[in-house]
């Protein structure tokens, strides 16, 4: 076919079923329920092909796969994609989490629904590219390129304050974008190629790492989001639609610490070993402080919102800690993170399509009336507190693992976080869930409906088996942790030799 | 014999003789048949236009003088004047239906746009200041008249007096920084000034250096010689603020690209200065002053600032690369402005245009089409990628960053997230607003126009490597 090849096929499909529900008339009843599902075949074949990708990948060697190259801007500006274990289970998390936000978007979007699921699935295309490409030109575009769809996404079926979300969300993301596209362009100039592998094996100089090191930072630090500059996560969660929330937590802040994997580590180890206690102060910083912040929420999305934050900060931390177990730990938490985070936002959007409101005040006593439901945001509370047993604790217990490894310091201060996530989500818990069911308001809330009950099975199935067995995914990890690894300390040894031999 | 009676070779004037016999027989045409309604002399301009868009074509690629070097061809003559050609058929085929319908189809509009399109080439071609200035005043006379094109419109008679008196002085200053050129290098010729023009020279040709780069910045509508843009943007007929966007816009950028590459290569340190303040200044400015507008035609004058300013940061950096760079911009921002203008001229009511921003207020749900290719325009023209407008503003970028002139590049970035709130302030109205009544129906002319500039815009990523590959030819013929 042309040379194109299974990932070609994953970054076309979404395109293909948006372009099919574009070619739908008319906006009746029959032609919105043909938009849900195209959209939903979509993303489920989508799903099945990155399955048929994750088939053919071999975990055991750390080199890229499924490669393929075409010819695109320049001769050393190509088309290019391939995955290793850092971004192959990144793609299956994003093809797994789609055809849940269709779902939920079933009936809760009710106006414009044709353009709301074209917008989802050319979204569904950005992230995957990110993911896949193996030029930074292409990297740089598909990570870009997600922002259009977001921004309307947020700013057509968002909440009250849609609009100041929606532009917040887009300048802040690209101000960030914008110095790591002059990086990208530097880098070329040095290396006379953006072909990812290429760079992998390049030694760019120490002066200039730092510089080019900042500069993916600043973009970087802003997608995933780190302390200080995550103020735009809590304020397009809140306005985003349900799905939007769980794409956003789920999938987009991964990307921030991919770009770190991808990039920043392996191309820059001088530089990242230099900013380390940067990083690693900012982490601790987001983990405490975001934590308390999300204590004192009174709407339930920024409280979810903010605890991603901490989240995020764990994965930062475990990825600067540059040890096995930080990094592995880092990945991992990225996988469960979009799990829970997702599942989460998908409970907070059970409740807010019954009563359209996220005040924690609104609620109590759900219990009574929702029992069904009251397990469900239980099991997604304990993960989310990283309980063992469910996916949370082995990504933050390896995170905190290799931080004690680097800085005790940093594992003490990181750990007071797991305490006080524990505090902000039980709390809210509490609040929502138990107590007398006291507003009239919810006196006719109904538990959870068929639909919503094959939304979050598989989320809860998952999230308690790789708590329990968490070898499978961290099996793919081994291999390019350990080349990454290796080749970050040969050229951190390098450097120390020549500086010796300079004394 | 004589050298003095010795013919020059006419062929690499093909086309612009083509053009100017056109325009003599279309004139005659036009006096001889009177004004009766139809479309008969557009549609022989947009012919002419076409013969000699295959005549451009094919031109030798290699460079030619002649016209005793006053006049030459190149790689870049020949990728600038086919822009130049494209830019002012879109000029005619957007002015079809709106000057018949505002009682303004008259048959000189043509014949005007096709005298100024001569006076394009002709500048893109000039290889002396003297060609340069005959090639600039004719592309700038026949500018203000169509410029106050709507006569009984007060609107359109002061943007058209206001860029004649401003027009003169710029072209005076040209003139002047002419003669101080010619004075101190003693020649008029670009490759003799270059030859002469090396390392130290005296301070009364950077003088002149000066005042002929003040001169092409008006052309070009850079800042400080901007203010005569939204004035003029906003009063003239719609489709001929499109046609000032588009074609004038590239041979201002083929000229200021010539005289500076080609007449001074020797003290680039002297004008890259003066490049890269210009750039920034546009810039900002763009960026910043176009928040406040109401008016979409007042706003896209800013946003052409804006733009030229970008195209700038190419020629600043000086190297083929650079000027790579300048050429893809020129030719994915004429299908941004076009695109975006054709939007506009469909904005119509009965016998009422709208033109401010409020006025396309939930265009997404009357006009779904229109308003997604509007909407891709606007991200286009932001810089979000995978739309054109992204690599316009990557090939620049790029060379900025081979020159070393970060600061440029990052001054350039980040008046780029500036202005990408204006342009998002057009998709917020579009999109999140709530719908106004519906617009007529857009005519086949416009439709055309805008489809074809909607289909480069959105899938230029797929295959940009043709254009890319064209201008890098394109430019490495200047150097």
């Amino acid at each position: 076919m042309l040379g194109f090849g299974i990932l070609s096929g994953l970054l076309v499909l979404p395109l293909v079923g948006a372009a099919f529900i574009l070619t739908l008339r008319g906006d009746s009843e029959a032609a919105r329920s043909n938009a849900r599902w195209a959209a939903l075949a979509t993303t489920i074949a989508t799903f099945l092909l990155s399955l048929v990708a994750w088939a053919r990948f071999d975990t055991a060697t750390a080199s890229f796969q499924l490669v393929e190259s075409h010819v695109w801007l320049t001769e050393t500006i190509r088309f290019k994609l391939g995955v290793d274990g850092f971004s192959m289970p990144l793609i299956l998390l994003t093809t797994f989490l789609m055809p849940f936000c269709i779902l939920a978007s079933w009936e809760s979007i009710g106006h414009r629904v044709k353009e709301y699921f074209v917008a989802f699935l050319v979204l569904e295309t950005t992230m995957i590219g990110v993911f896949c490409a193996l030029d930074l030109v292409l990297f740089y575009l598909f990570f870009e390129a997600g922002l259009i769809p977001m921004f309307l996404i947020i700013g057509i079926w968002g909440g009250k304050r849609r609009i100041y979300a929606s532009f917040k969300f887009f300048l802040y993301t690209l101000l960030g974008s914008v110095l790591m596209l002059l990086a990208i362009m530097a880098m070329y100039w040095q290396a006379g190629t953006t072909d990812i592998p290429t760079l992998l094996a390049f030694k760019f100089a120490s002066n200039l790492q730092t510089w080019l090191w900042l500069a993916f930072f600043a973009s970087f630090a802003v997608k995933m989001p780190m302390w200080p500059v995550h103020t735009w996560l809590p304020d397009a969660h809140v306005e985003a639609p349900t799905a939007g929330s769980v794409i956003l937590a789920g999938v987009l802040l991964k990307m921030g610490g991919y770009g770190f994997i991808r990039v920043s580590l392996p191309m820059f180890p001088e530089a990242s070993e230099y900013f380390a206690p940067l990083v690693f102060a900012l982490s601790v910083i987001a983990i405490v402080y975001t934590s308390l912040v999300a204590l004192m929420q009174e709407d339930i999305k920024k409280l979810i919102a903010y605890s991603s934050v901490a989240h995020m900060g764990f994965v930062t931390m475990g990825l600067f800690s540059m040890n096995e177990q930080g990094i592995q730990g880092a990945m991992f938490t990225m996988i469960s993170h979009g799990l829970i985070s997702g599942a989460l936002f998908l409970s907070v959007g059970v409740i807010y399509d019954r009563m359209h409101t996220r005040e924690i005040k609104a609620y109590g006593g759900l219990v009574n009336r929702m029992p069904m439901y009251a397990v469900v945001f239980l099991i997604l509370t304990m993960a989310n507190v990283a309980l063992p047993g469910t996916s949370g604790f082995i990504g933050e217990f390896l995170t905190l693992m290799g931080a004690f490894r680097s800085n005790t310091w940093v594992a003490f201060f990181a750990t007071t976080g797991v305490i006080l996530s524990a505090a902000y989500a039980l709390w809210l818990y509490r609040r929502v869930v138990y107590g007398e069911l006291d507003k009239p308001a919810l006196q006719t809330i109904t538990d959870l409906n068929r639909r919503e009950i094959i939304t979050f099975a598989p989320l809860i199935l998952l999230i308690i088996y790789y708590g329990v067995q968490p070898g499978p995914i961290l099996d793919v990890f081994a291999a390019p942790t350990e080349t990454l690894l290796n080749n970050v300390q040969a050229a951190l040894a390098t450097v120390k030799t020549a500086a010796a031999a300079a004394h | 014999m004589n050298p003095a009676f010795t013919i020059p070779a006419f062929g690499p004037v093909l086309p612009e003789i083509l053009l100017a016999a056109g325009a003599l027989i279309m004139v005659l045409f036009g006096a001889i048949r009177g004004e009766r309604p139809g479309y008969a002399m557009n549609i022989i301009a947009l012919a002419l236009l076409a013969v000699t868009f295959v005549a451009v074509l094919m031109l030798p690629g290699e460079r030619v003088e002649t016209m005793g070097g006053s006049f030459v061809v190149d790689g870049f003559a020949k990728f600038m004047k086919a822009l130049t050609l494209i830019a002012s058929a879109g000029g005619v085929i957007l002015s079809l239906d709106y000057m018949r319908r505002e009682g303004i189809s008259r048959f000189e509009y043509p014949i005007l746009i096709v005298l100024s399109t001569i006076g394009m080439m002709m500048v893109i071609s000039a290889n002396d200041l003297i060609a340069l200035y005959i090639g600039l005043e004719l592309l700038s006379l026949s500018s203000y008249v169509i410029a106050a094109f709507d006569r009984d419109n007060v609107r359109s008679t002061e943007a058209g007096l206001k860029y004649f008196v401003l027009g003169s002085l710029s072209s005076g200053m040209l003139l002047y920084g002419s003669s101080l050129v010619y004075g101190f290098s003693g020649s008029v010729s670009f490759p003799v000034i270059a030859t002469v023009l090396q390392g130290n020279v005296s301070i009364g040709a950077i003088v002149g250096l000066v005042f002929v780069a003040a001169g092409i910045a008006f052309k070009i509508s850079a800042v400080p010689f901007h203010m005569w843009t939204p004035d003029v943007y906003e009063g003239s007929p719609t489709p001929v603020t499109a046609f000032f966007a588009a074609a004038p816009k590239m041979a201002g950028m083929a000229m200021a690209t010539r005289v500076f590459i080609d007449a001074f290569p020797g003290i680039l340190i002297q004008w890259q200065q003066i490049i890269v303040f210009i750039s920034i200044a546009s810039m900002v400015l763009g960026s910043f002053a176009a928040i406040g507008q109401r008016n979409i035609k007042r706003l896209m004058a800013y946003s052409s600032i804006g733009n030229v300013g970008y195209a700038l940061i190419g020629l600043a950096a000086g190297t083929a690369e650079g000027i790579q760079g300048v050429i893809v911009y020129m030719a994915i921002y004429l299908a941004m402005t076009l695109g975006t203008f054709a939007v506009i001229l469909g904005m119509r009511r009965g016998n009422v245009m709208y033109e401010t921003v409020d006025d396309l207020s939930g265009m997404a749900r009357t006009h779904p089409v229109l308003a997604f290719c509007l909407g891709m325009m606007m991200f286009s023209l932001a810089g979000i990628p995978p739309l054109a407008g992204f690599f316009a503003k990557f090939a620049v970028f790029n060379a900025a960053i081979e020159a070393d002139l970060v600061a440029l590049a990052i001054i350039g970035v980040v008046t780029s997230v500036i202005g990408a709130y204006y342009y998002l302030r057009i998709v917020k109205v579009m999109y999140f607003d709530e719908p106004a009544e519906r617009y007529d129906a857009m005519p086949a002319g416009v439709k055309f126009v805008l489809a074809l500039c909607s289909i480069f815009v959105v899938l230029f990523g797929i295959v940009p490597a043709p254009l890319v590959a064209a201008a890098r030819a394109a430019a490495s013929s200047l150097f």
